[in-house]
């Protein structure tokens, strides 16, 4: 047997509950996918019944609707509007408490509550990447954020290869999926044939071989790697978009005039739902509050947006009053400054802002206009 | 030019301060002295970084250290008021306590400026962020070349730390102007650019600090690019909305840069060409 | 465009109007039409100053830029001249200018027109003295913008 197929096992379908429940006995959250909201969202889970089974999801421009498969497919949807960011980086958090002193002045007391344990269930080979994008920013910077890493410290994490592409993604444009890389400690390949479902799992951590020895498997053979395999080339096959990354962040440096930002400036609506649904957009505010008394004060930090006017606000007015210089700001935050600052890209690719653009706005096509516009300068 | 490593107190939290005297300086701007109340005697830092001061219940506001980097036992902020907290912050008396983070951002780079001549140009309230350079230099006279400081501000009512100027000028060619002045004034009328003249010879072995509004940091460095000042010996403090001063709020991104952590001291080098784009 | 069109705008220009034919043909020498669009930029600061532009026609925004807004200085339009930098070393630009409306202009060459003015010194004389003429008009307006008249606290200024 080689090293791949001891690492690699078969579950069956009707063995993932016992999988819930090995993670449950361990003290873990459950989190995961289910159909809410004529959406697949993610929340805590408590049981195998409550996953999306025979639901997938049709996404483009603008526009997300709920399918119904023809099949039992636990995960046969793409991604919808949640990220895990929702759990690691919640959206409104406590950051900690003040009280005054009657002695004079003050203390201020962290929050104590524990972190939650999660277990994530069904992260896409993207949402992996993107989980760890964000953890360069929170964990890996001069300062790290406490509540951020207290609740990865023991995450653990059940990946889910893609078996479709759906007509936003463009994972594979920004090399990070449609294979989970590292970082999982479990990794399903679904595999629906006829009379036959099963998961090829694949163990990525000592944690996650410690918690697949509970379950029964069976070594996975030449056919069900070859399924595996077949199922997420199917996937790569199909990517609904590509993003040319060549050069891209001194393309987007050498561009801050360009002629395409008041073109989209007719567009955009600096709603702000991009960065909602970016899985590594993680711009925050941060409130602080009293009681009547004030003697009791909070601080208090949730997820805002670099389109809001308040975002860019220095005394005197907002730094970025026009639409377009937002817009500018986040897409040359996501595809050139990260790198710069996090040395990666801040897109995984997981198309979520296109889906969730009211207007469909589509980066792909606003980077490839840029790049376009510079080849008719040359050309020209 | 950034400081490695960060005090063991979580960098969120706020450590309480106590309010030693409170110094009224020009009609909207006060210096607050502070020393820690949680057992810590000392909060050393370098010229040219910040704290986040917070006023209990109402917020947090970032200020540059404008005191004497050799005595660190005392955290001296010069404030203006211009919002909310700032405002609350005004009726602070001695005794008061408010909330300190830090030591945040990058400094003014003395280390890699022994040796050379230095030239410092304020205007307004940026000669608060560039006091302890000149404290500095004041210490080690000897680790450093000239000092040169060329002031500027709007009005003679408003020029900041009117007696220490008079004492600084003893001892370094110290020049002021004002935009503006009444007949009383007996000092230059005019931008401060205007002081390099017969001041300024050369840019050989010298190092510029500017500190001011962002139209005089880009007016002054111009002007010494065109004395022959290379970007590199040019370094400016840029100010920003902050919130967390850790780099993960985002709020404060300057391009690719955070100002709370890669500035706000930077080399006039890495940000030219941001100055030029607007709306950056 | 053919010198001629441009001599023929000089002519009609009043800021140049009194200079000879002979001179007319020396500045057309160095100058060719452009036309901008609403919010282009006819000078950026901190640039080479290369050129200076005679307005036929449109509004140009002197201006100046902070994080929070622009601060607009002075306005030049229809008749005027924008572009003072070039005329002296260290030929930097130190505002913007930007075309508020769609704006047509004669582009002068800086390096073409210096060149004239050195080599030819009854010319350059006129032409500078038509300049210096300018920017005292200027100079004397922007210090009474510096008085700040209409200011509401003016007890310091006495100082």
């Amino acid at each position: 047997m080689t090293l791949m197929q001891e690492r690699t096992v078969c579950l069956e379908r009707q063995d993932v509950e016992l999988l819930f429940a090995a993670l449950k006995t361990r003290g873990y959250l459950l989190a995961g996918p289910m159909v809410r909201d004529s959406a697949i969202v993610y929340d805590l889970l408590d049981n195998v019944d409550e996953l999306p089974a025979g639901w997938g999801d049709e996404q483009e421009a603008g526009r997300y609707r709920l399918k119904r498969r023809d099949d039992q497919a636990l995960f046969g949807y793409n991604l919808g509007p949640h990220s895990w960011k929702k759990f690691l980086t919640p959206a409104r958090q406590r950051l900690w408490q003040g009280i005054k002193k009657t002695a004079g002045g003050f203390e201020t007391v962290p929050d104590s509550e524990t972190a939650p344990r999660y277990a994530f269930i069904g992260v896409r080979a993207c949402e992996l990447a993107a989980i760890h994008v964000q953890d360069r920013v929170f964990m890996e910077g001069t300062f790290q954020d406490p509540l951020y890493a207290a609740r990865r410290a023991d995450n653990f994490i059940v990946a889910v290869n893609c078996a479709q592409a759906g007509k936003t993604c463009f994972c594979a444009s920004m090399n990070t999926g449609p294979r989970a890389g590292s970082g999982f400690d479990l990794a399903l390949t679904e595999i629906l044939e006829p009379g036959h479902h099963y998961f090829v799992v694949e163990t990525g951590s000592i944690k996650g071989a410690e918690v697949l020895a509970a379950l029964p498997t069976r070594p996975a053979g030449s056919a069900a790697l070859a399924a595996a395999q077949a199922a997420t080339d199917q996937a790569l096959a199909h990517m609904g978009r590509s993003l040319d990354t060549s050069d891209i962040k001194e393309m987007m440096y050498r561009n801050y005039t360009n002629a395409r930002w008041a073109e989209l400036e007719k567009r955009c609506l600096a709603c702000g739902n991009c960065t909602m649904v970016c899985p590594t957009c993680f711009c925050s505010k941060v409130e602080d509050v009293t009681d009547l008394t004030g003697d009791h004060a909070e601080r208090w930090r949730s997820w805002d947006s670099c389109f809001s006017l308040d975002f860019s606000y220095i005394h005197g007015g907002c730094m970025r009053q026009s639409i377009r210089s937002r817009y500018r700001q986040w897409l040359n935050h996501k595809m050139a400054t990260w790198f710069d600052q996090f040395a990666t890209s801040g897109c995984v690719g997981c198309g979520r802002c296109i889906s969730w653009c009211p207007v469909g706005i589509d980066l792909t096509a606003e980077v490839q206009a840029i790049r376009d516009s510079e080849k008719e300068q040359d050309d020209g | 030019m950034t400081l490695a490593g960060q005090a063991p107190h979580n960098p969120m939290e706020p450590r309480p301060f106590r309010v030693e005297r409170v110094i009224k300086e020009l009609a909207d701007c006060f210096t607050l002295v502070l020393t820690p109340t949680d057992g810590h005697c000392a909060f050393p830092f370098q010229p040219g970084q910040f704290n986040m001061l917070y006023d209990f219940g109402h917020g947090e506001v970032p200020v540059s250290m404008s005191g004497d980097p050799s005595r660190p036992e005392e955290l001296v902020h010069t404030i203006r008021s211009v919002g909310l907290v700032t405002a609350a912050m005004q009726k602070l008396r001695p005794g008061d306590v408010i909330g300190v983070r830090g030591p945040f951002g990058s400094h003014w780079p003395l280390a890699q400026s022994k040796g050379k001549d230095i030239l410092v140009m304020a205007g307004g309230l940026g000669l608060a962020p560039l006091r302890p350079v000149i404290y500095d230099l004041k210490n080690h006279a000897a680790d450093y070349g000239r000092l040169t400081l060329l002031y500027g501000t709007r009005t003679p009512d408003t020029l900041l730390f009117a007696d220490e100027l008079q004492s600084w000028s003893e001892h370094w060619a110290t020049s002021l102007t004002v935009d503006s002045a009444g007949p009383r004034w007996g000092g230059h009328v005019g931008v401060v650019t205007d002081l390099l003249d017969g001041r300024v010879h050369h840019a050989a072995n010298t190092v510029a600090f500017l500190c001011g509004p962002e139209i005089m940091m880009r007016f002054c460095a111009y002007a010494l690019l065109d004395r022959g000042f290379l970007p590199e010996q040019i370094f400016v403090s840029l100010e920003l909305n902050m919130k967390c001063a850790l780099g993960m709020c985002g709020r404060c991104q300057y391009g690719p840069f955070f100002i709370c952590k890669d500035g706000p001291v930077f080399s006039f080098a890495q940000v030219a060409r941001l100055f030029r784009i607007r709306e950056m | 465009m053919a010198e001629n069109d441009i001599k023929a705008i000089l002519l009609a220009s009043p800021f140049f109007s009194d200079f000879s034919q002979k001179y007319l043909e020396l500045i057309a020498e160095c100058g060719h039409e452009t036309h901008f669009s609403a919010g282009e930029f006819l000078i950026r600061e901190g640039d080479e100053a290369n050129e200076f532009f005679l307005i036929r026609e449109g509004d140009v925004a002197i201006e100046s830029h902070v994080l929070g807004g622009v601060l607009t200085v002075a306005k030049s339009g229809t008749d005027g001249v924008v572009g003072f930098s070039w005329l002296f070393p260290p030929y930097r630009t130190a505002f913007d200018a930007r075309a508020v409306t769609e704006v047509s202009a004669v582009k002068m060459n800086a390096h073409c027109l210096r060149a004239k003015v050195e080599s030819d010194h009854e010319f350059g004389y006129l032409f500078m003295k038509r300049f210096a003429q300018l920017t005292m008009k200027r100079m004397q307006s922007t210090r009474r913008q510096m008085l700040d008249i209409y200011g509401e606290h003016q007890n310091g200024k006495f100082a």
